[in-house]
């Protein structure tokens, strides 16, 4: 836990690393999934455009709103990146992993939903409310599903740091578990739902009453839209990350393995992204978006095998203590 | 500080001065009534500082007065458990009594309210200070009384007189419990006091027996389900300031009494009970935030809340004694300390969303979220203190809320430990529904404060609201700045409960003040650790540098503009989503198993010019089967009855004659 200059680096270089991929991986993906729908689609770099144009147009704000209004996206944004930047991508050992265990990670990502939630309620227009009544409805299913998936994880580990967790997979053999396997499931369900991707959301549709996420922000634009826009975007980076340390930890590096080390696992875990993101894309084509009301039960899946899969955990093991 | 020694004589200063407040307010003229509030901030400065004293010190102290009982006398005792819940009642009552201060000198301060007001702050320190089971059930009637009469404070208002009938029936068979309670643990010989009580063995059976009563006792008065039904009716009847100290405080007391019970003199812990506990707590956390989420009325809402909080409280109470009664002193300690954590919190919280409903009340005259909106732009303090209240509510970090839901989730994820087959499917079962709940409590928060505060206002009452006074910003903002610094300096807090834990279970969590950085790691720091401080700083630093970074280099024009909304011009405030349709989703989602919740659309033949009609019926399940059932058959059986009342006089001498028969009939068999 001591402060070092290597681990603040280390920690330094992921909240670099993090803001700066994130917009690539949002690209690929798109990339990706214009490529089979026999599409061009935007270059990867589209989202780096957006954002940079976005950030120098001039903030159009409702009469309506209010403080929350202009603060919210600022919050929001900083609520993301503290979280993607506990969570370990390339290397262990960073110097503020123990600020916050995995159930942290979790309520600052709630915290983020609080705050986007509230601010799509602040103008008084009914796309607002209707985005926001549906985001809470997600979330009271999606964030008790992915809490059971980590609570899971950590009695598997003995620990609900997310370093020690992954250090422990490590250096597991390789072995199916059941419990797992249900985790693994529950969790992608779960990120499909909080990242606003298909079946659960649609941001690409022309209406918007189908809408959660983007209903929710329909009010913002400029400055205050590129901050929601890099948030989400490091929310996605955050949830691979989390998905990608929790159940493919292998070749994450520790910061004092020194610098040839940093770059083996940069290496490691662009390629894990970038796997994942096209992956995802994959699955976004080859699905159609849900009934809203259908989400629910979507989501219920979700929640259900997180439970048994914690509850095949209580049932087989005790804590190591 | 003071000297542990005169905190007995301290205390009974402390509670002359509440008494002398109730006197004052019945005898003296109406202008002494914003007197009162003086003299209770007095008395609960001093009680404050005297349970702060015992608390950190551990130390334990008591004496009998020649009251009471004959046999018995008057015992008081204060040790670390009631000087924590006496710092817990008494900054409740410091906060209430100074929005007290804030109060209308003639439309609101009334002879109803302010010398009931002071007897029910003296009477809720006297539960903690009772070291008898008589001084303990004659407080703890009074604590009732007092807070009944506050309840019926508006007596014109049918609603408020239901309440009160309701809350005084429950208030009734609570005690009967108790008494029935302490009659089982003093056994035959009548001992009464607690530290006869200490020393005596109950042998099993009779120690469910007393197990059932004291939950049923505590329980109804905690507000746990299923014996919750009068508090979301009481709670909001009576005047703000006082809803705050029976939802924040109140309830408090009643898990003293069951604490001091079920760790302190009932004896060696049985796992059962703890399955028990957790049973009840698991069902309250999840039904409470699903009835909270049905409301809108905004205190309403927040008093089916307790009933959620209080269920957190219960789950973390009873994985104690299932640790405890396992053998693992450390981890009971852990899940102790959550618990009264969480008990310390909800009495900030829960205080300070009650003071700010008030406020709104206060400046609107509307309780219901439908008929308000917009209330940010005209009550600015309110607006971001109320935040404050809703997002630790609402368990996110960094402030007070989350750190006892994370040291709750701690001990769930030691308890594969536990051996016993049940616990091992009953406390993942706990875990998920805690899970759920801490979900759908920030739902019903955003819903709280965005219908409330956000959007645009709904009727011209909350277009004209006014801020509230600066007794009642003041009250407000000193729970806010405790909920921030007990979220940011968790550790201080673990620390000071620490001698508690040692006296009741023989163990403490480690010393969270000597950790580096001021983070707090329950078990070890390899397994988990949480920094609130840090967190916080993060998130300011991180938010801030961003927001000055793209102001510098990018633009930072504004524009105010109507709004988008889709190129849909000018839209009424009607147009906005209400409580009900915020809430609909989730309605949709988990209202027709748990509620029967149906939606009927009914709309106008075709030609027709009147409006389509939408309503919803919600069903409450535990009213209608456990309360409206049996008064029922209590009825139409009295009805059935009702023909003894008219017989001639032979037929009464028959009947007579018979009973007599019957009676030697049975007396001779038996013998």
């Amino acid at each position: 836990m001591l402060p070092s200059l290597t681990s603040f680096l280390g920690q330094g270089m992921q909240m670099v690393l993090v803001l700066v991929l994130a917009p690539g991986i949002a690209g690929l993906t798109r990339i990706v999934k214009a490529r089979l729908m026999r599409r061009r689609g935007p270059p990867l770099l589209q989202p780096y455009h957006d954002l940079h144009k976005l950030i120098r147009k001039e903030a159009i704000i409702a009469e309506s709103a209010s403080w929350l209004f202009r603060v919210a996206p600022y919050l929001i944004f900083a609520f993301s990146w503290v979280a993607a930047a506990l969570v370990p991508t390339f290397a262990t050992g960073l110097m503020f992993s123990w600020t916050g265990d995995v159930i942290v990670i979790i309520a600052l990502l709630g915290s983020a939903r609080f705050f986007q939630t509230l601010a799509g309620m602040d103008v008084g227009t009914a796309f607002g409310g209707i985005g926001s009544s549906r985001e809470v409805m997600i979330a009271t299913l999606a964030e008790p599903a992915m809490l059971l998936v980590v609570l899971n994880l950590a009695l598997a580990a003995g620990s609900s740091r997310l370093p020690a967790i992954a250090d422990h997979f490590v250096a597991q053999p390789l072995a199916i578990r059941i419990s797992l396997a249900l985790a693994l499931m529950s969790l992608v369900i779960v990120a499909l739902a909080e990242n606003a991707r298909i079946p659960v959301d649609n941001p690409a549709t022309h209406l918007e009453l189908t809408m959660v996420h983007e209903a929710m922000v329909l009010e913002y634009s400029g400055r205050h839209l590129a901050m929601i826009e890099a948030a989400s975007q490091l929310k996605l980076v955050m949830y691979i990350s989390l998905i990608v340390c929790l159940f493919l930890p292998f070749g994450i590096a520790t910061v004092n393995d020194g610098f040839l080390a940093w770059i083996a696992g940069f290496a490691i875990f662009a390629g894990k992204l970038s796997l994942t993101a096209i992956l995802l894309g994959v699955w976004e084509v080859s699905i159609a978006k849900m009934r809203v009301f259908r989400v629910s039960e979507f989501l219920s899946v979700a929640f259900i095998f997180a439970f048994l899969a914690i509850m095949l955990s209580f049932l087989t093991q005790e804590v190591l203590r | 500080m003071i000297d542990p020694g005169a905190s007995l004589q301290l205390m009974a200063v402390a509670l002359a001065l509440f008494g002398g407040c109730a006197g004052l307010a019945v005898i003296a003229p109406r202008r002494t009534f914003a007197f009162v509030y003086i003299l209770c901030i007095a008395a609960a400065l001093l009680a404050l500082a005297v349970d702060l004293t015992v608390m950190l010190t551990g130390s334990v102290l008591s004496g009998r007065l020649p009251l009471g009982l004959p046999t018995i006398g008057l015992n008081v005792r204060l040790d670390a458990l009631s000087a924590f819940f006496g710092v817990v009642v008494n900054f409740g009552i410091l906060t209430a009594s100074l929005y007290g201060l804030g109060l209308n000198r003639e439309s609101e301060l009334s002879p109803r309210v302010e010398p009931f007001f002071a007897a029910f702050a003296a009477a809720m320190n006297a539960v903690l200070l009772a070291d008898d089971a008589y001084s303990f059930l004659f407080s703890w009637e009074l604590m009732s009384v007092t807070s009944w009469a506050l309840v019926l404070a508006r007596h014109e208002d049918a609603e408020s007189r239901r309440a009160a009938h309701l809350y005084l029936i429950m208030a009734s068979i609570g005690t009967i419990a108790l008494l029935f309670a302490f009659g089982g643990m003093a056994g035959p010989a009548g001992g009464y006091d607690f530290a006869t009580i200490r020393a005596a063995r109950l042998d099993p059976l009779l120690a469910g027996l007393v197990l059932a009563a004291v939950l049923v006792g505590t329980g109804s008065k905690a507000g746990i389900i299923p014996l919750h039904v009068w508090l979301p009716l009481a709670h909001p009847a009576a005047p703000s300031h006082v809803s705050a100290l029976m939802s924040g405080v109140m309830t408090k007391v009643a898990v003293y009494g069951l604490v001091r019970i079920v760790f302190d003199l009932l004896g060696e812990p049985s796992l059962w009970a703890s399955a028990t506990i957790l049973i009840l707590g698991g069902a309250s956390a999840l039904l409470g935030v699903l009835y909270a989420l049905m409301q809108h009325d905004l205190k309403r809402l927040l008093a089916y809340h307790t009933v959620e909080n209080i269920g957190i409280i219960f789950i973390g109470l009873g994985l104690s004694l299932a640790f405890a009664a396992s053998n693992y002193p450390e981890l009971a300690a852990l899940a102790l300390t959550a618990a009264l954590f969480h008990v310390f919190n909800h009495s900030l919280f829960k205080a300070l969303l009650f003071l700010g409903s008030g406020a709104v009340l206060h400046s609107t005259g509307k309780r219901d979220l439908e008929e308000l909106g917009g209330l940010i732009h005209r009550m600015p303090g309110t607006s971001i203190l109320f935040l404050v209240g809703c997002v630790a509510i609402s368990a996110l970090p960094p402030l007070n809320g989350f750190v006892s839901e994370w040291l709750t989730f701690q001990a769930i994820l030691q308890s594969p430990n536990l051996h016993l087959l049940p616990l091992k499917v009953l406390v993942p079962t706990i875990g998920a529904a805690l899970a759920l709940s801490a979900a759908l409590a920030a739902a019903c928060f955003v819903k709280a404060f965005g219908i409330t505060f956000l959007g645009r206002p709904r009727t011209d009452a909350a277009r004209q609201a006014e801020e509230t006074n600066r007794f009642a910003l003041t009250a407000m903002g000193i729970l806010a700045a405790a909920c921030l610094l007990a979220g940011l300096f968790p550790g201080l807090v673990i620390d000071a409960l620490a001698p508690l834990n040692s006296a009741l279970l023989g163990a403490h969590m480690p010393t969270q003040t000597s950790m580096p950085w001021l983070s707090i790691a329950p078990i070890g720091a390899s397994q988990s650790s949480y920094n609130g401080l840090l967190i916080f700083l993060f998130i300011i630093v991180s938010a801030g540098l961003t927001a000055f970074v793209v102001r510098r280099i990018a633009s930072h024009a504004v524009r105010r503009a109507p709004a988008w909304d889709c190129g849909f011009p000018d839209l009424s405030p009607n147009t906005q989503y209400t409580a009900s349709s915020f809430a609909q989703p989730i309605r949709r989602v988990y209202g027709k198993t748990v509620f029967s919740a149906e939606e009927h659309v009914e709309m106008p033949p075709p030609g027709s010019m009147a409006p389509a009609r939408f309503h919803v019926t919600l069903r409450d399940h535990i009213w209608d089967a456990l309360y409206a059932a049996p008064a029922q058959q209590v009825l139409s059986q009295a009805r059935r009855l009702n023909v003894l009342q008219f017989l001639t006089i032979r037929r009464y001498l028959i009947l007579m004659f018979v009973v007599l028969v019957i009676l030697l009939i049975t007396v001779t068999v038996g013998t």
